[in-house]
């Protein structure tokens, strides 16, 4: 299970990897987007796959699974929440002010710095 | 237990969460803004005293167990940057009340700068991984509403690629403290290094190792990944920037400072000579950037990355020497870069560019801005009396000791480059003829001039009084010498 999860997830850092390197912003937003689902996956898979129950004590199961990933990845879906709706809201404001969302013409030369 | 540790974490969080309810009212704001920076002030200063007179203090929070729970650790490195952290908030807000300008200081700017505070204060004082990702991201999203605050275009275009780099960089983090987990099977700090020193000798560690070095690496811009960095500082005012100069950069380099000599002391041979090259690389393409550039604010960025190399070259080493070299340099640095961005604000407001062929003849109508500039510029290039000098010279003397020739040689070719960037500022914008910049009338900047006097004064303090503060740093480096001293305080055993 661990093997094909951690196929899943290089295919998924591979995605986001290709869309961050792109010319326009929202693909890099996307792209930031898959790396973090990238990322929040593999804290699960590294956590182990292995069976159990879910980590809920009225369950009365014998063996639980490891409730710490699940509660760093809560946590780290939280965190990437809000930083994702900053940099949409945030390249909102920059085709508004910029008049583009090419990143190539997002650079800073000499003259209009 | 003790909850000294916590409160200058908590008291800037608070006064942070306070000041949000009155954000229109500016006469609150800046009053609790000062007296609540003050007080954390002198709170850094007794845990200072209290881990020289009782050894490291410890607080397991809401007092489950060492492992289990989250444990805050402040040892003397630790305490030593909460107090300067503390100093510079401090500074920083006070030279806010004059050049941020009303309109940014209506819409949050102090609760922000506050949150930045708890964010590098926490991320000082944690003794857990993924505890330190989240004081990491405390740390980096007030800097993202800093670094656009305010919306001016340059603003705009520069905070998307700071944020992008962040992102990435905070990705990586969760993925290693996930590769982290699967080895040893824990998060707390000490207990991860007891961990390491059972299963040693693994492979994978010397790659998790080298991951953590990435990612440290692009939040303290170490070569090859300080790309992001000139155009994003170059972007905000001078009071932001200087907070970022200061802290940003400075808690990648202790977290690097932290992980390797806590975590990954098994199969140093390896890391070590690939951080060494690092700085060496980071200290050159540093002075390169600080030399080449006509402006006054490029040319105090490039010197972060000069001082962030030098820093890091005296971890490399792994002598006692120059890990208190590295030390009493960090905080040098941190105190002299928030000085130099201040009067760089200072000279802005003054000319209206940063550009230095575009004014001259400065010490003229400002003398007080002038020799002050001249201070901080011979303390940062490290001339004897001033703080600069003493931290240089460990790290030079330890890198000999190491039998690392060449890279303390060009530590100290660097000193002579850095010198040469900062005074090309003061000569080419201090003398010469003083009517070549805009304005007849005097820009008053008496005000102004508290916050880096006072930053300026406090490291010639340094400097002079090294025999004073020197029992400090030699504490705080025996404990990243020898990480058994943190675990035991950490774990009771």
């Amino acid at each position: 299970m661990e093997i094909l999860m951690a196929f899943v997830i290089g295919i998924l850092f591979m995605a986001a990897t290709y869309l961050m390197l792109s010319k326009s912003l929202l693909r890099i937003i996307i792209g930031t987007g898959l790396l973090s689902h990238g990322a929040h996956l593999l804290l699960l898979t590294m956590g182990g796959l292995k069976r159990g129950a879910a980590p809920l004590l009225g369950e009365h199961a014998k063996a639980y699974t490891d409730p710490i990933p699940q509660a760093l990845i809560l946590t780290a879906i939280v965190i990437s929440f809000g930083v994702t709706a900053f940099f949409l809201v945030l390249a909102y404001r920059a085709y508004q002010e910029l008049g583009t969302d090419n990143m190539e013409r997002l650079r800073g030369t000499e003259r209009n710095e | 237990m003790n909850n000294l540790i916590i409160l200058p974490i908590l008291i800037p969080l608070i006064s942070g969460v306070f000041l949000i309810f009155f954000s229109k009212n500016i006469r609150i704001q800046r009053w609790v803004s000062a007296l609540s920076s003050l007080v954390t002030m002198i709170l850094a200063v007794m845990l200072v005293h209290q881990v020289k007179s009782e050894g490291i203090q410890t607080m397991n929070v809401s007092n489950w167990e060492a492992p289990f729970g989250i444990t805050l650790v402040s040892d003397m490195l630790s305490a030593l940057l909460v107090l300067t952290t503390s100093i510079i908030g401090l500074t920083c807000i006070i030279y806010s009340f004059r050049s941020i300008g009303e309109d940014r200081e209506r819409f949050y700017y102090y609760p922000v700068v506050f949150f930045l505070i708890v964010g590098v204060n926490g991320a000082f004082t944690t003794g857990d991984i993924f505890n330190l990702f989240v004081f990491f991201e405390v740390m980096l999203m007030s800097s993202y509403v800093l670094i656009v605050h305010g919306g001016t275009k340059i603003q705009l275009r520069e905070s998307i690629k700071y944020i992008l780099v962040n992102v990435i960089s905070s990705a990586l983090f969760v993925i290693t403290v996930g590769f982290l987990y699967s080895v040893v099977g824990t998060l707390n700090m000490a207990h991860i290094s007891q961990r390491i020193n059972e299963v040693d000798e693994s492979g994978i560690l010397t790659v998790i190792s080298i991951l953590f070095l990435i990612v440290f690496g692009l939040k303290g811009a170490i070569f090859p990944l300080y790309f992001w960095l000139p155009g994003s500082y170059y972007a905000p005012p001078a009071a932001i920037t200087a907070l970022f100069g200061a802290l940003l950069t400075k808690v990648g380099v202790y977290s690097i400072m932290r992980t390797h000599t806590l975590f990954f002391s098994h199969d140093t041979g390896y890391t070590q000579q690939i951080l060494s090259v690092l700085a060496v690389m980071t200290i050159i393409f540093g002075v390169i950037g600080a030399i080449a550039y006509w402006d006054f604010n490029k040319i105090i960025i490039y010197n972060i990355i000069v001082a962030v190399g030098i820093i890091l070259f005296g971890l490399s080493t792994m002598t006692p020497t120059a890990l208190a070299g590295s030390i009493f340099y960090l905080i040098h640095d941190m105190i002299i870069k928030a000085a130099l961005f201040f009067l760089a604000g200072i000279v802005i407001t003054i000319t209206g560019t940063s550009n230095l062929r575009g004014f001259s003849g400065l010490i003229k109508p400002y003398p007080g801005v002038g020799w002050t500039f001249f201070l901080a510029a011979l303390a940062l290039a490290g001339i004897p009396p001033l703080s600069g000098f003493a931290g240089k010279l460990l790290i030079v003397q330890g890198g000999f000791e190491g039998g690392q020739f060449w890279g303390a040689g060009i530590v100290l070719m660097s000193s002579l480059l850095v010198l040469f960037s900062v005074m090309k500022i003061f000569i080419h914008g201090f003398w010469g003829s003083a009517d070549t910049f805009k304005g007849d009338d005097k820009v008053p900047v008496r005000a102004l001039m508290i916050a880096p006097i006072v930053l300026v004064a406090l490291s010639v303090l340094y400097g002079i009084g090294t025999e004073f503060v020197m029992p400090y740093i030699i504490e705080a480096a025996e404990t990243l010498s020898d990480p058994s001293i943190y675990i035991e305080a950490v774990l009771k055993e």
